[in-house]
């Protein structure tokens, strides 16, 4: 057990945090709205980071040179992140891309005019979507209907994608379809990339509780695909999907946004019964149990980190951390607003306290809960790949994917 | 950066956990439950002793092995998970980290190499009945070399040799080394919630005390001592809150209700998992206890609030579901899943309530706050 940093980490911290203090985008021009993810201005100056990182070799530290990393560690990858993270400097556009999707095509694919696309997206030029929910595919991530038919050397796409993250935005997108629906349903699935122009592809976004834009639905009509954007073998769909969610909960599981010091501000300022609501036991008592969970949540990131340098990879204990994470986040904005009293209820960037952060993040904390895996399905993952509890009696398991009940 | 043992940690965990299953199996923890008198396992004791662990932190000079607060913490949670019934983490975690904190040479030297070896019990008298005890609330005093008082419950205070006890005096509280074989004192036998663990009454009559520690010092010098058996506590809590969650997945596979095992139900998976995310977070919130107490880092006192609310938690979390788990059978008196509910609430309150911890360390997250403010 050890949680000191090497002499080499440390040198390494010391290095890129006076690198992004010095490279650091001025954001000060933009207003609390327009400094949120997803604003049009918040992107702008997201893609100009990505390009000045790109640059100087911290856009895909632990990548190797030949895809536009820098041949680093994954520890100098976390290092870096969290450095980021102090300088408030969070943007999630390319995430997607570069922690999920195109790993895997790096693995799976092996075409050069495919391969050609990890340099931009390195970049920042690029930006990627995944394309793998559906209507009737949303836990059931197996369920895919989505039909791609192969025509000669080209594949016929059709059918409908939804909860696709920054599609709106995207140049490219991974997705998901089913090859032959006359296999047992996680055995008919192949993935393919493709140029979000492509003709047939239209992209409607969707409107969050929050009130922003940052999911879509996606629909494919006769869209036509060649061969050499296949990922994976025909059928094996599955294997490439479980690649990018393994990828997706480890990198959800370290999540971020506001934390115990932000609560704490706030209740130093806000008055209560007999002085301010720090000085409260009751809140006091909330705040040590708030605590706890958010170094756990800290110190299981290390652990990720540990296998990470010694080359293993992380197991499904990681969803532990995803589950606390999006759960932290939402007791968080709710005490929040319960502190405030009557005034919890403004949003009003010029009225409310910290130009209505926690009221935002209360309205966003419910999709956190669902994305990249719903709490009810960390929990089966933690009960049957950790504990090694049974799966559920499954009614869709080995029978051919059109003979499988769909409730319609 | 390292979040696991070493490899010689877990070689010594693991030698550990085999000695704990050949000689402190669940039957030898139901014979204590049911002779509550005893207060703990003698046999058992002398075993522990024997393998040199109650010497595992103290330093070599002090008769001790030395090995390190880590190999301390690794055999806490060996012994946490097979509830052994011996009063190691009165006698080690408290009263030899007091002695090391604040012991003269004369009584280190003294008493530490009979800890080490095994061959004295000693313990920790703070409560004074029931609620939280304040400063001003402390009714034992001490005056011209003897001390006067009642302390209620004392954990181990029957089987143990020497005491360290909180009590008032003209300078403020203060700790005081005291003989409990010596004049003045009376000791009788409590029955708790825990048999497997020793509680006594001990009133002091003009028994001889030596102070400890600075005069009037005495409430930060327990802090310090309690932070220091709170982190390896937690790592007993842990071992407990990790075994309790095997028996209840153990149980889910075998038992079959409606023609499945009843581990299939959602009802029964999402309930296991909520107590494996308990106790992720004890283990996270211990370990780094562990590296502050190892390292004797300046967020040790933090670490360790978090550690025993995070432990406290898990613990009883863990053993009510067991028992909610295993159904009318984890109710009955044959079953062994009581053991560790008594047990969860025997470590978590000891050295203070959960509710007390968690105010510490709302007082201390203000001072770090507070601290980093201060810097450029």
């Amino acid at each position: 057990m050890n949680f000191d940093e090497s002499p080499e980490e440390a040198a390494y911290r010391a290095k890129v945090r006076a690198w992004i203090a010095d490279n650091a985008p001025d954001m000060s021009g933009l207003t609390p709205t327009e400094r949120r993810q997803w604003h049009d201005k918040h992107r702008d100056v997201a893609r100009v980071w990505q390009v000045t990182k790109a640059a100087a070799g911290y856009a895909c530290i632990s990548w190797p040179p030949e895809w536009g990393g820098a041949g680093g560690t994954a520890i100098e990858e976390a290092i870096f992140g969290q450095e980021e993270l102090r300088a408030g400097l969070q943007f999630n556009y390319f995430r997607t891309g570069l922690d999920m999707l195109l790993p895997a095509l790096m693995e799976h694919n092996h075409d050069e005019a495919s391969l050609a696309r990890v340099p931009p997206a390195v970049r920042g030029d690029e930006i990627w979507c995944q394309l793998f929910s559906e209507p009737a595919s949303g836990s059931d991530s197996a369920g895919v209907r989505c039909a791609a038919v192969r025509d000669g050397d080209t594949w016929v796409i059709n059918g409908q994608k939804v909860w696709n993250s920054g599609a709106q935005i995207a140049d490219y997108g991974m997705l998901v379809a089913r090859t032959n629906p006359d296999l047992p349903k996680h055995k008919g699935l192949t993935v393919f990339w493709l140029d979000m122009k492509t003709p047939g592809v239209e992209v409607r976004p969707i409107r969050m509780m929050s009130g922003d834009n940052e999911l879509n639905e996606v629909f494919l009509t006769d869209v036509r695909l060649p061969d050499s954007q296949r990922v994976g073998e025909e059928g094996g769909g599955w294997k490439v999907i479980i690649t990018t969610l393994m990828n997706e909960r480890a990198s959800l599981g370290s999540g971020t946004g506001l934390g115990w010091r932000d609560i704490m501000a706030l209740a130093s300022e806000t008055p209560s019964f007999d002085g301010p609501a720090i000085e409260d036991p009751a809140f006091r008592e909330w705040l040590a149990d708030l605590y706890v969970d958010a170094e756990a949540i800290r110190l299981l990131s290390f652990r990720t980190l540990t296998s990470l340098s010694k080359g293993a990879t992380p197991g499904p204990e990681g969803s532990a951390g995803k589950l606390l994470w999006s759960n932290l986040a939402q007791n968080l904005t709710d005490k929040a607003l319960d502190l405030l009293d009557h005034a919890g209820l403004m949003d009003d960037p010029d009225e409310a306290t910290m130009n209505g952060a926690f009221q935002h993040r209360f309205l966003w904390a419910p999709g956190l809960r669902l994305g990249g895996g719903t709490d009810e399905i960390m929990k089966n993952i933690i009960a049957e790949r950790v504990l090694g509890l049974p799966g559920d009696i499954r009614v869709d398991k080995n029978v051919p994917f059109r003979e499988i009940p769909n409730g319609r | 950066m390292n979040f696991d043992y070493t490899d010689e940690q877990k070689a010594l965990k693991d030698e550990a956990r085999r000695f704990l299953a050949a000689v402190s199996p669940l039957a030898v923890v139901r014979a204590s439950l049911e002779n509550p008198a005893a207060g703990y396992d003698q046999a058992l004791w002398q075993r522990i002793g024997e393998q040199g662990w109650c010497g595992a932190a103290i330093p070599e000079e002090f008769g001790g092995i030395g090995m390190g607060y880590v190999e301390l913490c690794a055999l806490a949670e060996e012994l946490g998970r097979s509830l052994a019934p011996v009063p190691f983490a009165s006698t080690v975690y408290q009263f030899a980290e007091a002695l090391l904190l604040a012991g003269s040479s004369e009584h280190k030297a003294a008493l530490l190499p009979q800890v080490a070896q095994g061959s004295l019990i000693g313990t920790l008298a703070v409560s004074e009945g029931p609620g939280v005890l304040t400063a001003e609330r402390i009714a034992t005093r001490f005056a011209d070399g003897k001390l006067t008082g009642v302390k209620l419950p004392v954990t181990d205070g029957l089987a143990a040799d020497q005491a360290i006890v909180l009590a008032n005096s003209d300078q403020g509280p203060g700790l005081y080394l005291v003989d409990l074989t010596g004049e003045g004192i009376e000791r009788a036998f409590v029955s708790t919630i825990d048999p497997t663990r020793g509680e006594a009454r001990i009133a002091f009559a003009n028994a001889p005390a030596q102070p400890l520690g600075l005069p009037g010092g005495g409430l930060a010098l327990l802090s310090r001592i309690q932070d220091r058996a709170a982190i390896l506590v937690a790592f007993e809590q842990l071992g407990g809150a990790d075994r309790a969650l095997e028996m209840a997945r153990d149980y889910a596979l075998e038992r079959y209700a409606f023609g499945r095992p009843i581990g299939s139900y959602q009802a029964i998976k999402h309930k296991l998992a909520d107590v494996f995310i308990r106790n992720e977070v004890a283990r996270a919130n211990a370990y780094y206890g562990a590296w502050a107490l190892s390292t004797d880092a300046p967020e040790l006192p933090l670490a360790a609030a978090a550690a025993r609310v995070a432990g406290s938690n898990a613990y009883l979390l863990a053993s009510r579901e067991n028992i909610q788990t295993h159904g009318g059978i984890g109710f009955t008196w044959e079953a062994d899943c009581h053991f560790f509910y008594r047990r969860a609430r025997h470590l978590g309150l000891i050295l203070g309530a959960p509710r007390d911890w968690k105010r510490r360390l709302a007082d201390r997250l203000e001072t770090r706050v507070a601290l980093e403010g201060q810097q450029p």
